[in-house]
C-alpha cells in the first residue's frame, strides 16, 4: 500500500482560487444568515410570550387531555356525526365543482396564448391573486353574513376560494398546451371559439380533471374546518365538543376525519389513474 | 383553385364511418356513464349540503352589496376618499400583522427543525429499521392530516389563549408536511457518498451528516420557504380560535359588522401575503438558482 501522496497545496491553491480563497463576504454569508435566523427566532419566542414554565404546564395539560381521549367514543351521537360527515363531503364536492365550472372561462382570459393582450390579462390575474390571498375560513365568515349559518355558506366559501386557485392552475395548463393543434384548426378555417373547443380543450381537459379531483381531496380537509366558524359539516361538531371538553368524542371525530380523508384520497387517486393514466397521479 | 381534399366514394366512406363510430361509441358510453354518476353525486351532495338556490338568489344581492358596504366609510363616503379614516387602526393592525408573521416564522422554523430530525427515519433508504420507519411515517401522516386549526383549538385549551397555541399548531402541521417532502428528497439522494463514508467505518450519524445532508440542504431550504408562505396564510386565521395574530381583529370586525375595518384588514392581509410570496420567490431564486424555484 502506498502512503498518501504529498499534496502540493500551494499549486492547488493557485489552480483553484475560488475554492481556497473565497471572499470574506461569501464565507460570512452562511453564518450571518444563521445568526439572523436565530436572532429572529429568539425575538419571536420572547415577543409571543413563550416561557418554559408555561410550555411545560401546557404540555402536562396536553398529556392529560390525550389520556382523557382514550378510548374514542361517540356516545349516543354517532348518527349526528355521520350526517355531519356526509355534509362535509357534500360541501367539498359541490364547492369544488362550482369553482371549476366558473373558473374555466375566466382562466381562458388569464392565459397568454388565448388573450395575447397583457392589458386585459393583468387585471384578471391580480383579481385571481387577491381571491387566493384570502383564506377559505375568511370567505366562510363573509358568506355566513350573506346566506346565514349552515353548510350552504361552506359550499360558497370553498367555491370562491378555489375559484382563485383554479383560475391560476387552469390558465397555466392552457399556457402549457401545444399550439400546433390550434394552428391546425385555424388553418382549416375554424373560428376563435372552434380553436378553443377543438384545439385547446382536448389537450387541457385531462390535466384539469386531475387537478379538480386533487382539489376535491384537499377540500375534504378544508371542509372539515370551515365548520369551526359555523359553516356546517363535521368541524362544527368538532369545535363544539372541544369547547365543552368532551375529549372522547373529540378523538372519535378526529379519527373519523382521518378515515374519511384517507378514503377520499384512495378513491380519487384511483379515479385520476383511470381518467388520465399514471403520469398525472404524481 | 383545385380542392386538395379527395372525396371518397360512398361505399368506402360508409365502412370507415362505421369503424369510427364503433371506436368512439364505447368511449362515449363510458363518458356518459361517468357524467351520470357524477351528476347523481352532485344532486345527493346538494341535498346533503342544504343547498337552497332560492336563498342564493334572494341573498346574492347581499353578497355584492356586502362588498359595497365594506368599501364604504361610516359617513357614507367611499373608503379611498379618506385613507386616514379607513386605515385608522393601522398601528394596531401592523402590530398584529407582525405577530402573525412571527407566529408563522417561529412555527415554520420549529416545524422544519423537527421534520429535519425525523425525516431520515422516515426515508426508505436511510432509515435504520423498518418498524421505526413505520412509526415515524404514521406520526408524520397524523400531523399532516389533522388540520392546523384543529390543533390550535386543542392547544388553546391546553396552553391558554394567545399566540403560543398558534405557533405550536403551525409547528406540528409543518412538521408533518415538511417531514414527508424532506424524506422524499432524501429518497432521491445519491447513495454512493453514503457507501463511501460507511466504508471508512463511520457511524450512521456521520453518514447522514457528511453524505446526505450536503446533498439535500438546498431542497430542504426551498421547501421550508414555500411552507413559510403557506403558514403566513394559515397564521392569519389562527386568531379565529383565539390563537393569536391578525385573525382576532378580523373576526371581531366581521362579526360586529365594522364594515370598513373588514376591508382595511383584508387589504393589509392580502398585501402582506403578496409581499411574502414575492420576496420568498426572489429569495429561493437567489439561493438555489432557477431550477429550485418551481
Amino acid at each position: 500500500m502506498t502512503a498518501p501522496r504529498e499534496v502540493d497545496t500551494a499549486a492547488l491553491r493557485a489552480r483553484y482560487p475560488d475554492v481556497f480563497d473565497r471572499p470574506a463576504s461569501a464565507r460570512l454569508a452562511m453564518p450571518a444568515m444563521i445568526v439572523t435566523a436565530l436572532a429572529i427566532l429568539v425575538y419571536g419566542l420572547v415577543d409571543l410570550d413563550f416561557s418554559p414554565s408555561r410550555f411545560f404546564a401546557g404540555l402536562s395539560q396536553l398529556g392529560w387531555i390525550s389520556v382523557m381521549m382514550i378510548p374514542p367514543d361517540p356516545g349516543s351521537s354517532l348518527p349526528v356525526y355521520l350526517k355531519a360527515m356526509g355534509e362535509t363531503l357534500s360541501i367539498a364536492l359541490l364547492g369544488t365543482t362550482l369553482a371549476a365550472v366558473f373558473a374555466l372561462p375566466v382562466s381562458l382570459l388569464a392565459a397568454r396564448n388565448v388573450v395575447p393582450s397583457s392589458v386585459l390579462r393583468f387585471p384578471v390575474r391580480r383579481f385571481l391573486d387577491s381571491i387566493r390571498g384570502v383564506d377559505t375560513l375568511i370567505w366562510a365568515l363573509v358568506w355566513i353574513n350573506v346566506v346565514g349559518l349552515g353548510p350552504f355558506a361552506g359550499v360558497l366559501a370553498i367555491a370562491v376560494s378555489d375559484f382563485g386557485a383554479f383560475g391560476k392552475l387552469f390558465s397555466e395548463a392552457i399556457e402549457g398546451a401545444d399550439k400546433k393543434q390550434v394552428e391546425g384548426i385555424r388553418a382549416s378555417g375554424g373560428s376563435a371559439l372552434h380553436e378553443i373547443r377543438f384545439g385547446l380543450l382536448p389537450q387541457v381537459l385531462p390535466v384539469i380533471a386531475g387537478q379538480v379531483l386533487y382539489f376535491i381531496e384537499s377540500n375534504t380537509r378544508s371542509a372539515t374546518i370551515i365548520g369551526i366558524v359555523g359553516a356546517g359539516g363535521i368541524g362544527l361538531q368538532l369545535a363544539e365538543q372541544i369547547r365543552v371538553l368532551e375529549w372522547q368524542k373529540v378523538s372519535f371525530l378526529i379519527l373519523m376525519i382521518l378515515v374519511a380523508v384517507a378514503a377520499i384520497d384512495f378513491i380519487s387517486s384511483k379515479l385520476r389513474f383511470a381518467i388520465i393514466g399514471p403520469r398525472a397521479v404524481a | 383553385m383545385t380542392v386538395a381534399v379527395s372525396i371518397l366514394p360512398e361505399q368506402q366512406l360508409a365502412v370507415l364511418n362505421a369503424a369510427y363510430g364503433q371506436a368512439v361509441a364505447r368511449r362515449r358510453w363510458r363518458l356518459l356513464l361517468g357524467a351520470v354518476i357524477f351528476a347523481a353525486a352532485l344532486v345527493l351532495a346538494a341535498v346533503g349540503a342544504e343547498v337552497n338556490l332560492r336563498t342564493l338568489f334572494t341573498y346574492f344581492g347581499n353578497f355584492l352589496s356586502y362588498f359595497d358596504r365594506i368599501f364604504t366609510l361610516d359617513n357614507g363616503q367611499r373608503v379611498w376618499t379618506d385613507v386616514g379614516e379607513w386605515l385608522w387602526g393601522w398601528r394596531k393592525w401592523l402590530r398584529m400583522l407582525g405577530e402573525t408573521l412571527l407566529i408563522s416564522y417561529v412555527g415554520t422554523l420549529i416545524g422544519a427543525t423537527l421534520a429535519f430530525a425525523l425525516n431520515f427515519f422516515a426515508a426508505e433508504n436511510t432509515s435504520p429499521s423498518s418498524w421505526l420507519r413505520f412509526v415515524v411515517r404514521r406520526l408524520l401522516e397524523f400531523a399532516r392530516t389533522v388540520p392546523g386549526i384543529v390543533f390550535a383549538l386543542i392547544f388553546v385549551i391546553a396552553f391558554g389563549l394567545g399566540p403560543m397555541a398558534g405557533v405550536l399548531a403551525i409547528a406540528i402541521h409543518s412538521t408533518g408536511a415538511l417531514g414527508k417532502l424532506f424524506s422524499e428528497i432524501v429518497e432521491n439522494a445519491d447513495m454512493k457518498p453514503v457507501e463511501g463514508i460507511r466504508s471508512t467505518g463511520a457511524s450512521w450519524l456521520s453518514c447522514m451528516r457528511f453524505a446526505i445532508v450536503p446533498q439535500v440542504t438546498a431542497g430542504y431550504a426551498s421547501y421550508a420557504l414555500l411552507r413559510f408562505e403557506i403558514n403566513v396564510r394559515e397564521a392569519s386565521v389562527m386568531g379565529f380560535v383565539g390563537a393569536g395574530g391578525i385573525g382576532q381583529e378580523l373576526v371581531v370586525a366581521i362579526r360586529k359588522f365594522y364594515y370598513s375595518d373588514v376591508s382595511a384588514i383584508l387589504l393589509t392581509i392580502i398585501v402582506t401575503v403578496f409581499i411574502i410570496d414575492i420576496s420568498t420567490g426572489w429569495l429561493r431564486g437567489r439561493l438555489f438558482g432557477k431550477e429550485a424555484r418551481s
